[in-house]
């Protein structure tokens, strides 16, 4: 299997469904000038750049997709969506109920967020779960090279609007990928690691923190499992609370704010379908109510860091 | 049928304006008994959504707001539809999920209805864009009004489609208020067309309580977008007769410059013009209200006798 970046996988993706289907367009600040093959394969028509104006981005892709074509914008670091907000949530989001499904909209919105590149907080802003609690939208947030390039593919083909998280951390993180139509299915999380005494929930960069872990764990005699939800919604409901009923014990762990992250909605569900199969609290470990900071030292505080997940399993299994 | 596509003709635009206020203040008087939800009508702006919309084609396109009964009606939509959706009925356009805000008709060419304001501006872009892709010949008439221009997106989607030479009409349909607030203490642009120049596109004002001065105008920007694949940014300087809602008493509005604008009715003006040019009769023109009469009606008793939707429709066409 090759083993290529996350960058490589994103336009593997790209360059195949373009191929694959011409209702394909992609625009956005700067894709043009990014990206000279997929102009020099499919034409200007199809890749565009665009003015700095993301609410005529997100809105252009909205009414593109209604109309028979399938975009993919670029609005670069997930701050810049406040800009977008009306035409992804009150358009592509809600048209298709308000009009008694008369319209879809098959379109992927990318942003980079995430700690790691000492952006701060107008660079940085892990707002997935926004998108999560709006009606009509599908969010994913991959960890691994393989998934950004099936979960890419898996958007572009999907009826739904959905929202294309990259981590900006894993950007040229290196992964094995397999060539060729390689798609995963939206919906369906992975197990990154089994274990048997407790589950660890996380997506997006805070998996392989979630891995790191796990290994620590295991040199003390505590066996986790590492779940990588990989879609946010919908997330692998089924998939979690197999996992749980069979440690009984679980941590939820994401670098996005606490209070009604998409963590919030994991422990609920799992206290809600599961509670007869835990032995303990469920547990969050989560980056703080705050905007993310910038300098490097307040970036690592902000980042929930293998140290407290460890601490968090060890409260729960007691050793 | 006298309200369909094709009918052009000077009484022809006169009844499709006559049926527009008759639907609008039907409903207005259903809400004041209150037997109906409130609407946001659009009642002295007849004469620019028939004159607009009846020099499209076919193959448009059409992007409206929540005043959207003119252009939906000039349309050919089924007043009984319209109303069956109004109330929120499973017959309705959009099967009781839209209400009066954000009706489309996608069989009708009507789409993506929105409500927000400049929500049809952000849209007209990608809509343009996949007509120029598709390479058709065919064109998006976008319509908002003077309080849309004030958004932020209305330079974002005017500049775009201008960059990308996208086949949009803009319609800024200047209805002189903005919600509760006059267009005066907004701007201080006196012709918006005037905007269209800063964007590199051609734009025109006109008399939008005329309507054949407004199909004139319409017809004539169209041939420039299809000729130039420019976009184009029509005025139609016009007045909110009613209320920016029902039921609104519009006690902040100047009486003398409403009766100004009452005078000067679109639909009077059309019917005076045709008598005096012998193009109709009082008695066609009685005839005329008979048809709209007896369709309101029609639409009424079939709104009525619709039903609701069941409850089990309230999460269903969130996902494709």
């Amino acid at each position: 299997m090759p083993t290529i970046n996350v960058s490589q996988a994103i336009g593997e993706a790209l360059a195949e469904e373009m191929r694959r289907d011409s209702r394909v367009v992609m625009f956005g600040e700067g894709v043009a000038t990014k990206r000279r093959d997929l102009v020099q394969e499919f034409g200007d028509q199809r890749i565009r750049n665009t003015p700095l104006a993301e609410g005529i981005i997100a809105g252009t892709a909205a009414g593109a997709a209604a109309t028979g074509l399938r975009p993919v914008i670029d609005l670069l670091f997930a701050p810049f969506i406040c800009f977008s907000m009306e035409e992804l949530i009150n358009s592509a989001g809600k048209l298709r109920y308000i009009s008694g499904g008369q319209f879809s909209f098959p379109l992927v919105t990318i942003a980079m967020t995430g700690c790691g590149w000492t952006v701060g907080a107008q660079h940085n802003h892990n707002n997935e779960a926004w998108f999560v609690h709006s009606p009509g939208i599908k969010v994913v947030m991959p960890s691994t090279a393989a998934d950004f390039k099936g979960l890419l593919k898996a958007a572009i083909r999907d009826d739904n609007p959905v929202m294309f998280f990259i981590d900006m951390p894993l950007s040229y993180a290196v992964g094995e990928v397999p060539a060729g139509d390689h798609v995963t299915p939206i919906g369906e999380a992975a197990i990154r690691r089994e274990g048997t005494d407790v589950t660890l929930v996380s997506y997006a960069k805070m998996v392989h923190t979630c891995i790191a872990a796990a290994e620590t764990l295991g040199a003390a005699g505590i066996s986790a499992e590492v779940l990588d939800l990989r879609s946010l919604k919908p997330f692998d409901e089924a998939a979690v609370l197999a996992s749980v009923r069979k440690t009984g014990r679980v941590v939820v762990v994401h670098e996005a704010s606490r209070t009604c992250g998409v963590g919030a909605e994991i422990a609920a569900t799992v206290a809600d379908k599961a509670f007869d199969a835990l032995k303990g609290r469920v547990l969050r470990v989560t980056g703080p109510d705050a905007p993310a900071p910038s300098s490097y030292a307040l970036e690592q505080a902000f980042i929930p860091q293998a140290g407290r997940i460890v601490e968090a399993a060890r409260s729960l299994v007691g050793r | 049928m006298a309200d369909s596509l094709n009918e052009r003709s000077p009484r022809s635009l006169l009844e499709c304006m006559m049926l527009i206020r008759a639907f609008e203040e039907k409903n207005a008087e259903l809400q004041a008994a209150g037997k109906a939800p409130g609407t946001c009508t659009s009642v002295g702006q007849e004469a620019s959504a028939v004159g607009v919309v009846r020099a499209l084609e076919a193959r448009d396109l059409i992007l409206t707001n929540h005043r959207s009964a003119g252009h939906l009606l000039a349309r050919g939509a089924d007043p009984g539809r319209m109303m069956a959706e109004i109330a929120g009925k499973r017959t309705g356009y959009c099967k009781g999920k839209s209400g009066t805000l954000h009706i489309s008709a996608s069989d009708l060419g009507v789409i993506l209805t929105s409500t927000i304001v400049g929500g049809s501006l952000s849209l007209a872009t990608g809509v343009g864009l996949s007509l120029s892709m598709q390479g058709g010949g065919a064109i998006v008439a976008c319509f908002f009004g003077d309080g849309a221009a004030c958004e932020g997106i209305f330079h974002e989607s005017l500049n775009l489609a201008a960059v990308w030479k996208l086949p949009v009409l803009y319609v800024c349909e200047n209805n002189q208020w903005q919600a509760f607030v006059h267009r005066r203490e907004t701007m201080l642009t006196d012709r918006l067309s005037t905007r269209a120049q800063a964007y590199g596109m051609e734009g025109q004002s006109v008399d939008g309580n005329d309507v054949e001065a407004v199909f004139g105008a319409a017809s004539r920007a169209i041939a420039r977008i299809r000729e130039t694949s420019q976009p184009f940014l029509l005025e139609t300087y016009t007045y909110r007769l009613r209320g920016h809602f029902e039921p609104d008493d519009q006690s902040y509005v100047d009486p003398v410059e409403l009766a100004t604008w009452k005078a000067k009715d679109p639909i009077q003006t059309a019917r005076t013009r045709l008598l005096e040019q012998r193009a109709v009769t009082e008695g066609d023109v009685d005839a005329m209200q008979a048809r709209v009469q007896q369709r309101i009606d029609q639409a009424v008793a079939f709104a009525v006798d619709s039903p609701y939707p069941s409850a089990e429709e309230v999460a269903t066409d969130v996902y494709a």
